[in-house]
């Protein structure tokens, strides 16, 4: 167990080494040109060349590919991911403090993607090849096929501009959340809800069901007691696994209704070639995506036994 | 393979997605012949007409025939990421098999490319990537390719390293094949079922995180017809002119769906453990 977890960790140490240096070239083999269009956004006019070169000396853009790779190395492994062109604040700072409005937003749309997936699941389990089930299956493959982004429109079409019941963007009460998290919790909602129903479904065709039904057990019992819980481990596991999908949906949503978060800043960061902020955010976004998977599968580990990582190496 | 096809033939809801896609493909094929209007032809006589006999999709901010539009949208978004399959499945193919095949450091280090590209959320590294080489529909198909094949990089080298050993393989080895002729002849063709159903659903997948770029300014530029594109110009027209939001949305959402509809019935086709539940 121990070395299992060790290997996990050194592969993810690997990884993150190879994120970063992703991060950096990205950035460093950019066609376009930065100080142009900040020094524009700043003076409102075409910058002169000793504007540009100035620029250029300031944030040390000027030495070569491995002296700047090393340098943002030390950096990086020493906390500081350099400061934003844009708001001169350093990046890490920037992203702390538009962290807790992601987290908020991500948070509400996993609820709400747990308060009806896993019901809905479970009856459609339950009820296999009904009209329900089949029902599931098409409202499922629906809910990931909608476009985050139109479906967002579609909420403030109807819901603000139309009904006039909820604030069309930005951010505040909870009226302003509502919108945004069902935009973002909806792709998550369907594939939990497939999830529950194959979980559940294979669960029930467990021995130790057969047998809680065979010695009288209420339908309800077994369902919930031993069905349930049991069927609970994957969906639970995956749900870790969403963490990173979540935050690049909220990317969009962010985006499209001015949620003041790290997603919204990270495209206007693109926007405006604020390299830093890009280079900084990919990166913390990465070590979410890979911390959250190493979480992921060292509880698998530990909640089945019968999952080591030989059986996984295997597995997609 | 023949079985399959019957297979799917009896799942509606694959069939429903199958003949959607191949209407959108006739569409988009016939765009030039079918389409009332040129789709980029300005008309400002007639700007934010709803729909009317002239205008059954109604008209845009600069009069354009949003029907017309929407027809040429399939157009780019059906070649766009057909492109874009065929570049990762090509390229995730070669890699995988490579990879399983050789094994050794060649495979320790795709792998180690592979687990860094999926340390990134899709999007985000597609966003990034796109944003920094500067929005055109190109970069964003080339951002998409650069980051897509790892999916069936894995799927490939998983389904090669457990083939290598059957003894078909084992008995083309004694026979004096070589490497490239094992490869491609004897494993090829017993991995690549996965590998259909993947890039059934990843044309889904594809087309959507298209349409979100654009939809972000980041891909195709106005005036081109793209449906993300047309949702995003369509966007500050939201009160007066509904149906510019609605129609380019629709069909993305359409697309997908019939996508992800055939692709989840060809999964279903081609594992049979789905199918002893299916038989239950």
């Amino acid at each position: 167990m121990i070395k299992f977890i060790a290997r996990r960790l050194m592969i993810a140490v690997v990884v993150m080494l190879g994120v970063s240096l992703i991060s950096f070239s990205l950035v460093f083999f950019a066609p376009g040109n930065p100080a142009e269009v900040i020094i524009r956004a700043e003076i409102g006019e075409e910058p002169t060349l000793e504007e540009i070169e100035f620029f250029f000396q300031e944030h040390g853009l000027k030495a070569p590919f491995f002296t700047q790779c090393a340098q943002w190395l030390y950096m990086i492994t020493h906390g500081d991911l350099g400061t934003s062109f844009r708001t001169e604040e350093p990046v890490l700072v920037e992203f702390i403090d538009r962290f807790p409005a992601t987290l908020e937003l991500a948070v509400a749309a996993m609820f709400i993607a747990i308060l009806i997936s896993i019901p809905l699941g479970i009856l459609a389990a339950m009820k296999q090849n009904s009209v329900l089930d089949h029902g599931s299956r098409f409202v499922a493959l629906w809910g990931v096929s909608m476009p985050n982004f139109w479906l967002g429109l579609l909420l403030i079409l109807f819901f603000s501009v139309r009904l006039d019941l909820f604030p069309c963007f930005g951010y505040g009460g909870i009226e302003y959340l509502i919108l945004p998290a069902i935009t973002l919790g909806t792709g998550m909602t369907a594939s939990l809800m497939r999830l529950m129903r194959a979980s559940m479904l294979e669960v029930l065709r467990q021995d130790y069901i057969r047998t809680a039904r065979a010695k009288g057990l209420m339908e309800r019992v077994v369902i919930w007691k031993h069905g349930f819980k049991n069927a609970l481990i994957p969906v639970v596991t995956v749900m870790g696994m969403q963490v990173g999908h979540l935050l690049a949906g909220a990317v969009i949503v962010e985006t499209i209704f001015a949620w003041p978060g790290v997603g919204k800043f990270l495209v206007d960061g693109i926007y405006a070639r604020d390299y830093p902020v890009i280079q900084g955010f990919i990166l913390i976004i990465a070590l979410f995506f890979v911390l959250s998977n190493l979480a992921v599968d060292i509880l698998y580990t530990y909640l089945d036994p019968r999952i080591r990582y030989d059986v996984k190496k295997g597995m997609k | 393979m023949m079985s399959i096809v019957q297979q799917l033939k009896k799942d509606k809801i694959a069939m429903i997605g199958a003949v959607i896609i191949l209407f959108l493909a006739g569409i988009a094929i016939l765009a030039p012949h079918i389409t009332p209007y040129d789709p980029i032809e300005l008309d400002l006589e007639n700007r934010l007409s709803s729909s009317d006999v002239n205008h059954l999709m109604g008209t845009d901010n600069l009069g354009r025939d949003v029907l017309s539009r929407v027809i040429y949208g399939a157009r780019i978004s059906l070649s766009m990421a057909t492109v874009v399959v065929v570049i990762v499945m090509l390229l995730g193919i070669a890699m995988g098999t490579i990879a399983g095949y050789l094994g050794g450091i060649i495979d320790g280090t795709i792998m180690r490319v592979v687990d860094v590209l999926l340390a990134f959320p899709n999007i985000i590294l597609a966003l990034v990537i796109a944003g920094i080489l500067g929005p055109s529909l190109t970069n964003v198909m080339i951002a998409l390719s650069a980051i897509w094949w790892v999916g069936y990089a894995r799927i490939i080298r998983g389904s090669v390293l457990s083939v290598k050993e059957k003894e078909f393989v084992e008995a083309a080895r004694a026979m004096g094949c070589s490497d490239t002729h094992i490869a491609i002849r004897h494993i090829l063709p017993n991995v690549l079922s996965p590998v259909i159903v993947l890039a059934t659903l990843d044309m889904g997948h594809i087309i959507l995180s298209i349409a979100a770029l654009s939809f972000l300014g980041l891909g195709a530029q106005p005036p081109i017809p793209e449906w993300g594109t047309m949702l995003n110009e369509g966007r500050p027209f939201m009160e007066t002119a509904p149906h510019l939001m609605i129609f380019p949305g629709l069909m993305i959402m359409v697309v997908v769906l019939a996508f992800n509809f055939l692709g989840d019935g060809l999964r279903d086709a081609l594992d049979p453990r789905m199918k002893e539940v299916m038989m239950k």
